[in-house]
């Protein structure tokens, strides 16, 4: 009987082809949209954590100038030592001065951003070396031209090649390059992190800027205490170093890398709510879908359960026909859907460089909603249609 | 055959029909006694409204008369349950609709199968006899057209052939010819003769036309949800 069940659905699916692909691909765009969106927005959430984790943690940075305030001082070495004197619990003050500059390593060229550094910029930006060396002491003292790459001039201009002995021209400069930086990706803002060289800060002061300042710095914070209470500090000590009174506005920027990253959380929080939202929307599309192919061919689907029964079908095994009906699309839709998604959402996800999650979960409930929503509008309109009397069948309108 | 010795294959007592309830409560039938032996041939005339569709249906097993009982050979059909009833049409009666009742977009042979499928018939055997009922009622050919790449009278012959191909003991139709012209009207009455006269098929049709109802043995007339009169025809009298 349930064979004689499965060969008449069978029978009924190929009839009522355009039915047939209507339904299946209500369930299976239902299923493939949340599949996708679940996936990419687990990969997306992923892939800003890591870069949260790459900011390093426990991180200020101080940057000169302010809201509509132009010609702002830059810090200087006197301002570093003050906090090293001033502020406890820090691990590392890390001055930057930065220039954008171009890069030529044999015929090839690549423009970037050059970083005057010390030493404690590594600890600071929890940076390590995959080649080479950090600066040493008489190269920073004396602002000898040497430099670490990032990881992307490295790809771009020595394309794997070592970089042991080498040199690079940074505009009119020859520098030697000692080390080679350890890749980070992207940053949260989606900068390139690795698109960047290192020479020692001296060496960007005297033989590039020609001054002895630097807008930025970073400060590392140890290990379990709070960020927010050196901020306070940091910011009460520059205010005073810089003779600002109780009515004017900060000329420096401190950001606490932590906001930045709760920011950043939050928002993917909500990017991947809203995916959620969006694919649910196309669940219920997909359904409504399936609910009016169903109910528009309701009437003729009673007509025909009414010839059946007339003819002497039992109940059960019209019953049994519709579900198998139901039960065969459903699982068709289910796995196109299924293989679909999986398909596009690794193919999505290279394309827009996040990371691959499977969530079985997810697969499971949206297999499971579209299968339901298949079953019960396939299946329900007929139950109620082989409880009729054959007559009353007969006659629907 | 002696009619009066032979117990009758169908067998109304009193059967009464009542539709809805209260205010809207519509009497269609009064207490309608009806015998009809094996191998007759009754033609049921009445004007509109009178209950023939009614008594069919009921006669068909598609329905339950409201109070009296209905013997179909030894078994009370009025005691019968839904499914019992089921298998009763399955395996002892045919049915002709005025509406055809084919399924759309299947093919005519895949119509003629059905109530083989139903009856549990192997794919094989159940071609041929699908294919020859068509061949009974002239659709050699036609097997693969659908019911809307079919005129109404090839139609019709398809509902025909569906309706014999069990070769039921009782073909019940209701107005058969009712949407067809007086040359395809014809042409389906010769055909409900011959089943009744080759393959033994008890007929019961109901019809509006009196040329129609002139091919069977016997009229029944009802008016008013009872039998007027019941009198054999030319035919039944030779
Ligand atoms: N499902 C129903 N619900 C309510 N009343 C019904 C129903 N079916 C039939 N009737 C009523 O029962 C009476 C008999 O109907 P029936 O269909 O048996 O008539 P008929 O003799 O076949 O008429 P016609 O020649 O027009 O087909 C009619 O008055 C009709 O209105
Ligand atoms: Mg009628």
């Amino acid at each position: 009987m349930i064979w004689n069940a499965f060969l008449l659905a069978l029978r009924e699916i190929r009839r009522n082809l355009l039915r047939s692909f209507l339904t299946v691909l209500g369930i299976v765009i239902g299923i493939a949209a949340v599949i996708i969106m679940v996936t990419i927005g687990n990969g997306v959430t992923l892939k800003v954590s890591k870069q949260i984790a790459s900011l390093g943690s426990n991180l200020l940075m101080a940057r000169s100038g302010g809201r509509g305030i132009t010609g702002a001082k830059a810090f200087s070495f006197a301002d570093v030592k003050a906090i090293k004197q001033e502020i406890r619990h820090l691990t590392a003050i890390a001055p930057v001065a930065s220039k954008n500059s171009t890069a030529i390593f044999g015929n090839k060229n690549w423009g970037t951003t050059v970083n005057g550094v010390t030493n404690d910029y590594f600890v600071a930006g929890n940076w390590t070396m995959t080649q080479g060396r950090q600066f040493t002491d008489s190269e920073l003292r004396a602002g000898t031209m040497s430099c670490i790459i990032g990881n992307t001039i490295w790809k771009e201009l020595y394309e794997g090649q070592s970089i042991a002995g080498t040199k690079l021209r940074l505009q009119k400069l020859s520098c030697e390059v000692v080390g080679l930086l350890a890749g980070k990706g992207q940053s949260a803002q989606g900068r390139d992190q690795d698109d960047t060289i290192l020479i020692p800060l001296r060496a960007m002061q005297r033989r590039i800027t020609g001054t002895q300042d630097f807008n930025t710095f970073l400060v590392a914070v140890e290990e379990g205490r709070s960020t927010e209470k050196v901020q306070k500090q940091l910011e009460r000590l520059l205010r005073e170093r810089r003779h600002l009174s109780a009515n004017e506005e900060n000329d420096f920027f401190l950001v606490d890398t932590k906001q930045i990253a709760e920011t950043l959380t939050g928002t993917t929080e909500m990017l991947t709510s809203l995916l959620g939202a969006v694919a649910g929307v196309s669940l219920l599309v997909g359904g409504i879908g399936i609910m009016n192919i169903m109910l528009v061919s309701v009437t003729e689907r009673t007509r025909e359960i009414g010839t059946r029964l007339a003819i002497g079908a039992l109940e059960s095994e019209v019953l049994l026909q519709f579900l198998v009906e139901a039960v065969v699309l459903s699982s068709l839709g289910g796995l196109i859907g299924i293989v679909l998604a999986l398909v596009a959402s690794v193919l999505i996800a290279d394309s827009m460089d996040v990371p691959f999650i499977l969530n079985i979960n997810i697969i499971f409930i949206a297999s499971l909603f579209s299968a339901g929503v298949g079953i019960v509008f396939g299946y329900f309109p007929a139950r109620r249609a082989a409880r009729l009397n054959p007559i009353e069948a007969l006659r629907h309108e | 055959m002696s009619q009066e010795t032979e117990k009758p294959l169908i067998e109304f007592r009193n059967i009464t029909k009542v539709y809805g309830q209260g205010q809207a409560e519509m009497i269609a039938l009064h207490g309608v006694d009806l015998k009809i032996n094996r191998g007759e041939f009754v033609s049921v005339m009445g004007p509109s409204g009178s209950g023939k569709s009614t008594s069919m249906n009921i006669l068909g097993c598609l329905d339950v008369p409201s109070s009296g009982s209905y013997m179909f050979q030894d078994i009370a059909v009025d005691k019968l349950s839904r499914d019992q009833r089921a298998l009763l049409r399955r395996h002892y009666l045919g049915f002709v609709f005025q509406g055809f009742n084919l399924l759309s977009r299947t093919s005519a042979l895949e119509n003629v199968e059905l109530p083989l499928i139903y009856r549990g018939m192997a794919k094989h055997e159940r071609h041929i006899k699908a294919q020859k009922a068509l061949e009974i009622v002239g659709l050699k050919g036609w097997e693969h057209h659908t019911p809307a790449e079919l005129s109404g009278g090839q139609q019709q012959r398809v509902a025909i052939a569906r309706a014999i191909v069990t070769e039921p003991t009782v073909l019940l139709a209701d107005e058969p010819t009712g949407n067809l012209d007086s040359a395809r009207s014809k042409e389906v009455m010769e055909m409900l003769c011959s089943f009744n006269r080759d393959l033994g098929i008890t007929i019961l049709m109901v019809t509006h036309e009196p040329d129609m109802a002139e091919y069977a043995k016997r009229i029944v007339h009802f008016v008013d949800g009872l039998v007027a009169s019941d009198e054999l025809t030319a035919r039944g009298k030779l």
